[in-house]
């Protein structure tokens, strides 16, 4: 009984870490169809400024929470208004552009930080489930999860912002003649969804250890995550990464970390083969 | 109303990619005044009505609007100097319900929710759909709606594109009633293109006519209640 406690812990840790680093992909994309290359960086960015500043004394969970995004909210703020903001409706284009801004940003983080690990310890303790332990930080992973896919969902169904940047990604045009800049509500939604990918990295820096690198071990699963989803950003996001991540926390389970992770592609593969619009594209097409 | 012009449109060029459209179309409409612009599918109407709201960019010529240039500016800057749109095919949120299609021109031009309730007065079928998403309206109740979010921005010149298109005859009626009772109400400015003959006879002081990108001269009013007349009017432009 212990154990399927604490596989079924594991598994809502799974789902939770998918789910964070996926939803800032999943608000650029979804609210602006831009795919974001440097999705990875982003969180490999907040990652750094949320140890950083934690090496300079700030409080871990300051660190964590506010500062990391904050400074990449206000990065994706630069990266809209100097290249995403020219490639509008060319996805090509785009993706090109913003796998430069990957590289540019693995290079320029390793000139000055150096190609080492850095790491913090998850700043809580463990509990126990019956003869088991289990980290409480992935306990407040779980918290974090919730509290992000609500918020944002009440962002988005409560205020007015919310209102307006939902219209204008019905109906660019519609939008403007009704007095709506698209311009401004799409610089918004690009570094609100940056500053989510921010605090995501910070979040998973404890789990996952800081390099410059980092980036690339999530970029393909969040955009799988993304993909399988489909067109209801947040119902979407939510119900792949439930999806993917029970699987690939079982599969892991059964066998090895790596096989997890092919069990979780090969899921994800047929699912689009059956849904190619993801999985919203079917079910649950009304949610936001 | 004071007179005056609300817009002059002079030798305006306009078209999608290479395409030109619009040849050098002008009018200029007064204060007060409810001007229809008649012609067929493909003349020019809607790329006319696009070009005026900023939607398409202006290639050519002028466009003023209480006085002053708007040919440069975007959408939305435009709507804010008091454009109103109503799109062919009424562009409705789709998965905005009524009520936040409404709040959405509201909020715009930051509008309060007495501008809403006045709407609602004046549209009064909508309040029991408030809660439907926009697109499970019929095509009827979503003019309506596609009038009502534009008013909510309190346009003082409201440009109309096709309201009748794929609306029941029946309704095209009670379209032209409440028109005119918000005219008289609001002191609207409308400029309308049409090419239903009824609904311009029925609503337009003028009409002109538009004919392969250029607008021709006025339809005398005699001849537009005639389609007869209109056509041989048409084939003698």
């Amino acid at each position: 009984m212990d154990l399927v406690f604490a596989i079924g812990f594991q598994v809502m840790s799974g789902v939770a870490t998918l789910l964070i680093t996926s939803l800032g992909l999943a608000i650029i994309f979804g609210m602006m169809r831009v795919i974001n290359l440097a999705h990875g960086e982003f969180l490999m960015l907040g990652a750094y400024a949320a140890i950083l500043s934690a090496r300079e004394g700030l409080n871990i969970w300051i660190s964590m929470l506010v500062v990391a995004p904050l400074v990449v909210g206000g990065i994706g703020f630069v990266v809209e208004r100097f290249i995403i903001r020219r490639l509008y409706g060319r996805m090509i284009d785009t993706m090109l552009a913003t796998w430069g801004l990957s590289l540019a940003l693995i290079g320029a983080v390793t000139m000055v930080f150096g190609n080492t690990v850095a790491g913090f310890s998850a700043p809580l303790g463990s509990f126990a489930i019956g003869g088991f332990t289990a980290s409480a930080y992935a306990l407040f992973l779980i918290f974090a999860a919730v509290v992000l896919l609500g918020g944002t969902w009440a962002i988005l169904r409560f205020t007015a912002f919310g209102l307006l940047a939902r219209g204008t990604m019905q109906n660019a045009e519609m939008a403007s003649a009704l007095g709506v800049s698209p311009d401004r509500v799409y610089a918004a939604t690009f570094a609100a969804g940056s500053a989510v990918s921010g605090l995501a990295g910070a979040l998973i820096a404890p789990f996952s250890g800081v390099v410059p690198t980092m980036g690339a071990a999530f970029i393909a699963k969040s955009f799988i995550t993304v993909i399988t989803g489909g067109a209801a950003m947040l119902a979407g996001t939510f119900s792949a990464s439930s999806l993917l991540g029970t699987v690939s926390t079982l599969g892991t389970f059964a066998t090895t970390p790596v096989f997890g992770e092919v069990m979780m592609l090969a899921v994800a593969i047929v699912l689009l083969r059956l849904l190619p619009q993801g999985i919203t594209g079917r079910f649950f097409r009304r949610a936001l | 109303m004071s007179g005056g012009a609300a817009m002059e449109a002079r030798d305006i060029v306009s078209g999608y990619g290479r395409i030109g459209v619009l040849r050098g179309a002008s009018f200029s409409l007064m204060r007060g005044e409810c001007l229809g612009i008649l012609g067929h599918n493909g003349m020019g109407k809607t790329t006319l009505l696009r070009t005026l709201m900023g939607l398409l960019p202006c290639r050519g010529g002028q466009i003023s609007f209480e006085g002053r240039a708007i040919e440069r500016l975007p959408a939305h800057r435009r709507a804010r100097l008091g454009l109103g749109y109503v799109p062919q095919g009424r562009q409705i949120f789709p998965a905005l319900t009524v009520h936040e299609n409404l709040q959405f021109g509201l909020l715009a031009k930051s509008g309060s929710n007495e501008i809403l309730a006045q709407i609602l007065d004046e549209f009064p079928e909508l309040k029991r759909l408030l809660d439907r998403p926009g697109g499970a309206l019929s095509g009827g109740e979503q003019q309506l709606l596609a009038l009502a979010r534009a008013l909510c921005g309190k346009p003082s010149l409201l440009l109309l594109d096709e309201p009748t298109e794929g609306i029941q005859p029946s309704i095209v009626a009670a379209m032209i009633e409440r028109l005119h009772d918000l005219r008289a109400r609001r002191g609207l400015t409308i400029l309308l293109v049409e090419q239903n003959l009824d609904f311009i006879q029925g609503l337009a002081d003028r009409a002109l006519l538009i004919y392969r990108g250029e607008i021709g001269r006025e339809i005398p009013r005699a001849a537009l209640a005639d389609p007869n007349l209109v056509e041989e009017f048409i084939a003698n432009v």
